[in-house]
């Protein structure tokens, strides 16, 4: 086990040396591994605040349940019992006094209500469910048209359906650009590795003769393409965070022009890790496959 | 001890390098293998090495069958032995000393052990005080030292040597003969490929003579 740490140690040693050797060839590496990790994770963050202005913007994702004209306060008591043990999230009521208010305070409606001979307006029940998936919310929908007294139960389902819609198809634009620059990053570690074994041909020739396994001569290679990987993601998550600042201000305003309230979310730690993580496999994966083809001439 | 039974080494193309190959080499001999260029010297010692595998025969070193092995085992074969080539093998991005290390980092001895070990056999080979020079400052004859330090770092219980005194003058070829034969002395069995006259002269050492790939 003492061997295993020392020669992994070394491997790594190694690793951080060649980096470092060639701070211009690393640097230049860094970048376009860098840049073809940003795209993506600019991508991923974009969405990730899409789909959380989605859940702010008010009136999107809400059920309304409007009460029979003549429901009782009983009925309505029993409507709010149904409703806490049957949804996780937020619901108010609405009573038809304050629905009426509100009309009336409208511009130009006043004269209008002042007019009716009693107010038309139901009780009701405004629900924001916390899971905001069309389907868990069209079937929440369903079972509150068959409780007692309901009238009415309204659901935006078509906008809510065209705003999953189009967050759908964007995730799967996504994840094909991370495929394609993924595949860029691992040929660019495939490159690079190449690269160092050709300049490394001598050392490897002699290490082989004199008893290097394989898993010694390909180690340094994986560290390598694994370090490059996690420092190019590093830098994409820096590049992210960035331009999300920059961002920040401006789609604050374009909120408040809506009446919404919004900060742009950054990515945590955790995805940073992930994004560190994901570079670090990638170029684990174009190291692996370099080494195992360039390799065989040594055979 | 080494056995060799009717060893044969084919190469792509048909040429036969080695052919019908039969000896034995005790455990502390001392053995040269000679003949003219292209007699096969180099293929038997690459042979005895593992460095070649052998198209048809047997090989047997210290009671293993080198023909019978993995492939996943011939690395760890290769550390019984010491080997110096003809042009060095030596690595130019590197000091002496860690050209020397290469065979202990391989084995996985902890760094600090390593430079100890390493020094030592710089020392034996008269290189301690250029441990920190790069071989291309070095002459052919001391480059050559070099390389028989890296092959006994491991301390092997077997020295092989692939025309170690080819490229030399007469006073270097001198001193790395004394050099092999100082590790001979106690106890390393010594194979060398040469054509060079002086080693039967002065060791009268057991001698495989090849001609055109066949014992003579």
């Amino acid at each position: 086990m003492r061997v295993w740490f020392a020669q992994h140690r070394a491997a790594f040693v190694s690793a951080v040396r060649r980096l470092w050797s060639a701070p211009l060839n690393t640097l230049l590496s860094l970048l376009v591994i860098g840049i073809a990790l940003t795209l993506p994770a600019f991508g991923y963050v974009v969405l990730d605040n899409l789909n959380e202005i989605g859940r702010n913007v008010s009136g999107v994702q809400q059920i309304s349940l409007f009460m029979k004209i003549d429901a009782s306060s009983k009925e309505v008591a029993e409507i709010e019992n149904r409703l806490r043990q049957a949804t996780t999230g937020k619901w108010r009521f609405v009573p038809k006094d304050e629905a009426l208010k509100r009309i009336q305070d409208s511009e130009g409606m006043a004269d209008i209500v002042a007019s009716l001979p009693r107010n038309p307006l139901p009780d009701a029940f405004v629900v924001e469910p916390t899971n905001s998936d069309p389907e868990a919310l069209e079937i929440l929908r369903k079972e509150i048209t068959g409780w007692p007294a309901v009238a009415h139960v309204q659901l935006d389902s078509a906008w809510v359906k065209r705003f999953d819609a189009f967050l759908r198809l964007a995730t799967l634009a996504l994840w094909m650009l991370a495929g394609i620059f993924a595949a860029g990053l691992i040929a660019v570690t495939f490159n690079t590795i190449r690269l160092q074994v050709m300049a490394q041909a001598a050392e490897i020739e002699v290490a082989r003769m004199i008893g290097a396994t394989d898993t010694f001569i390909r180690r340094p290679f994986y560290y390598f393409g694994a370090l490059q990987g996690a420092l190019g993601g590093l830098l994409a998550a820096a590049l992210v965070v960035g331009a999300l600042k920059l961002l920040a201000g401006p789609v604050g305003e374009l909120m408040a022009l809506y009446g919404a309230s919004f900060a742009l979310r950054l990515p945590g730690t955790a995805e940073v890790a992930a994004l560190a993580g994901i570079g670090a496999f990638l170029g684990w994966l174009g190291a692996q496959l370099s080494v195992s083809l360039s390799l065989r001439k040594f055979d | 001890m080494i056995v060799a039974s009717n060893l044969c080494k084919r190469y792509p193309g048909g040429y036969e390098a080695v052919k019908d190959v039969s000896f034995v080499i005790e455990a502390g001999q001392m053995l040269l293998i000679t003949g003219h260029s292209g007699a096969g010297k180099s293929t038997l010692v690459k042979l005895i090495a593992s460095i070649e595998v052998p198209t048809s025969g047997s090989l047997v070193v210290n009671g293993q069958n080198l023909s019978a092995l993995r492939r996943s085992a011939i690395p760890y074969v290769r550390r019984h032995f010491g080997m110096v080539f003809q042009d060095q093998k030596l690595l130019f991005d590197r000091s002496a000393l860690d050209n020397v290390m290469l065979p202990l980092q391989i084995a996985g001895l902890p760094r600090r052990d390593a430079i100890r070990r390493a020094q030592a056999a710089l020392d034996k080979v008269g290189l301690l005080a250029r441990e920190k020079a790069n071989p291309i400052v070095l002459s052919g004859g001391e480059q050559q030292r070099l390389a028989i330090a890296r092959a006994v770092v491991n301390r092997p219980a077997i020295l092989l040597a692939d025309e170690p005194t080819g490229n030399l003058d007469i006073d270097s070829a001198d001193e790395i003969l004394q050099i092999f034969a100082a590790f001979h002395q106690v106890g390393v069995t010594v194979v060398v490929a040469t054509h060079d006259q002086h080693w039967i002269e002065r060791y009268r050492p057991g001698v495989l003579r090849l001609d055109h790939g066949s014992l003579q």
